[in-house]
């Protein structure tokens, strides 16, 4: 089937042609028209920053929730010359990461990289990396429930409304609802943001520690959500605040701890369990952050001293 | 006696006409309301009481006839040809709705004082503060304990969350309010002080209001007004004391005096 006027077959651009891919696949796993209509969603969600562009999901081979929307966008803004970085709670290296990246490095026959600085895409789950991000690059989360409204308004007629007419009344009051219980705004991830003055947006359970990082940000942020069939986006450089009130305003996480490894004081920490005995140790979770301090010559508390000439590889 | 006729009427309704299919819901139904009336509208089940009130309120498009109201700035303007937005905005900013069943018009899951606050943070206010202090003052008007406004209103009782659903419209100070059988399904003594209530925060903020009820009681409690429908038209109207203590139509006569003497 064809879509072009003179009805040739449509043919792949040069720079897209697949390198040393599995064979019996076409590059990047889907379809070149599938890619363009997830194309056309991107186009329009940038468009309309925060805007949920609804777009025709397709099956991919690992099940709803382990990134089929985010691998979907990355199918259709990849080409052969990028170099594909993959994060799963910011480490590289875990199950979701590896697998994703090895399922492009397969299909796409593209570079792969763990270093942020060396991306020019970066797919990502549940984290925005320490680094700050490029124009050259582009951020593509993968999104559970892309409504943020979902849980104050089960109706999808009624939120899409509600979007609509920017009837945003009720988002603030689940924000009252838990300082009026807890004394302060518990929300700690996907913490709901406005996109350009307009569109109420889920950002994707990234912590709320990473929220101001999508403010101005000079990278293309992507979001894909494949179970629900949504595309949004923030183009570089929009505004992007987070909800709250004036006398309780939007604060981010902070640690009384410093990264045990790296020393870092500034990054977002996870508490790694060590023992039964109540052993615990605080690390980035950015791992490639960590890595690169490390490299650099900042110790942690239990961290080892790395001499310059180790690379990589963490104790 | 307040002055009613100042600035014409607040909400006009001419030929108002709902047709669900060859079933008529109402029929060229026509009134005016004006600044801090009460209108009372009695009728027996099915005689379209409810549908006049669905599209008087902006909740229903009617098959024919208009539903004009008196806007702040742009004056008598018919409720059906503003935009989706400004109609809605309309419906939560200068108009209240109370229903008969409070499930219909809380929001069940979330505390009494985020109820109240709702409409507040719907028009912009964004301090956490100054709506607390707002709800509070409004759960005291309706005769609330404050203790309970970070309960649920699910753990109140009927009257109680009537009372919340009162205050939840009067926050934003709304200069008409559409109430659909308020009492209905409330023991008696419980009805008695939320009339009370209501009589009492109607005249007091000169709040123009909507009545429906089966209830004759409350319409003589409460409005100055009132119509009789019956099988969706109305068969009379006037002044509440003259048209229950000298019915003209065969059918008020009936329904004025089959009401039980106690």
């Amino acid at each position: 089937m064809s879509i072009t006027q003179e009805a040739q077959p449509w043919q792949a651009p040069e720079h897209d042609k697949p390198v040393e891919q599995v064979e019996g696949y076409n590059f990047a796993y889907l379809d070149e028209q599938t890619k363009r209509m997830i194309r056309r969603a991107i186009l329009k969600g940038v468009a309309i920053p925060g805007y949920q562009v609804p777009f025709g999901s397709r099956e991919m081979p690992l099940p709803y929730g382990w990134g089929t929307g985010g691998m979907q966008v990355t199918a259709a803004v990849i080409g052969k010359d990028d170099t594909l970085k993959v994060i799963d709670q910011g480490a590289d290296d875990t199950t979701n990461a590896v697998n994703i990246r090895r399922f492009f490095a397969k299909t796409a026959g593209v570079a792969t990289t763990e270093k942020t600085a060396d991306a020019s895409l970066i797919q990502t789950r549940h984290r925005i990396p320490e680094k700050p991000l490029t124009d050259a690059q582009i951020l593509i989360y993968q999104v559970p429930i892309p409504e943020p409204l979902r849980w104050v308004e089960p109706r999808e007629t009624e939120t899409r409304k509600m979007h609509a007419l920017e009837e945003y009344g009720v988002m603030h009051v689940s924000l009252y609802e838990s300082i009026a219980r807890f004394g302060r705004i518990t929300t700690a991830y996907n913490y709901p943001v406005q996109v350009n003055g307009r569109y109420i947006m889920a950002p994707s359970p990234i912590p709320k520690f990473d929220n101001p990082k999508m403010h101005q940000m000079a990278a293309l942020q992507l979001f894909g959500a494949g179970r629900e069939k949504r595309i949004y986006a923030v183009p570089p450089y929009t505004d992007v605040k987070s909800l709250d009130f004036e006398d309780h305003p939007f604060t981010i996480q902070s640690w009384e701890e410093n990264c045990a490894l790296c020393g870092a004081k500034d990054s977002y920490l996870d508490e790694v369990i060590t023992d039964d005995a109540g052993g615990k140790m605080y690390v980035c979770s950015d791992s490639d952050y960590c890595a690169e301090r490390r490299e650099a010559g900042h110790v942690g508390d239990q961290g080892e001293p790395q001499s310059p000439a180790k690379k990589g590889g963490a104790e | 006696m307040r002055a009613l006729r100042d600035n014409g009427p607040l909400l006009d309704v001419e030929g108002l006409t709902q047709k669900y299919g060859h079933q008529i819901g109402c029929e060229d139904v026509h009134f005016s309301l004006y600044p801090g009336e009460v209108l009372g509208i009695v009728g027996e089940s099915g005689s379209g009481k409810s549908t006049l009130l669905r599209c008087a309120s902006g909740l229903m498009q009617p098959t024919a006839g208009t539903v004009r109201f008196n806007t702040r700035i742009d004056g008598l303007q018919d409720i059906y040809a503003l935009s989706e937005a400004e109609r809605r905005m309309l419906m939560r900013t200068d108009w209240g709705i109370i229903f008969q069943n409070a499930r219909d018009g809380l929001r069940m899951n979330v505390s009494a004082g985020a109820n109240v606050g709702e409409r507040l943070m719907a028009v912009g206010e964004r301090n956490y503060g100054s709506i607390r202090e707002v709800s509070s003052e409004w759960l005291e008007k309706v005769e609330m304990d404050l203790g309970r406004m970070d309960d649920l209103p699910r753990t109140f009782s009927g009257g109680m969350q009537q009372r919340l659903q009162i205050a939840r419209n009067l926050v934003t100070k709304p200069r008409l309010v559409f109430m659909d059988e308020p009492t209905s399904g409330l023991d008696v003594s419980v009805q008695a002080r939320l009339l009370d209530l209501v009589r009492g925060l109607v005249r007091q903020l000169g709040i123009a209001c909507i009545i429906v009820t089966h209830d004759l009681g409350v319409v003589r409690l409460l409005s100055d007004r009132l119509m009789v429908m019956r099988r969706g038209r109305v068969v009379e109207q006037g002044l509440t004391d003259q048209v229950l203590d000298d019915p003209q139509h065969a059918y008020t006569q009936l329904l004025v005096s089959s009401i039980l003497p106690v």
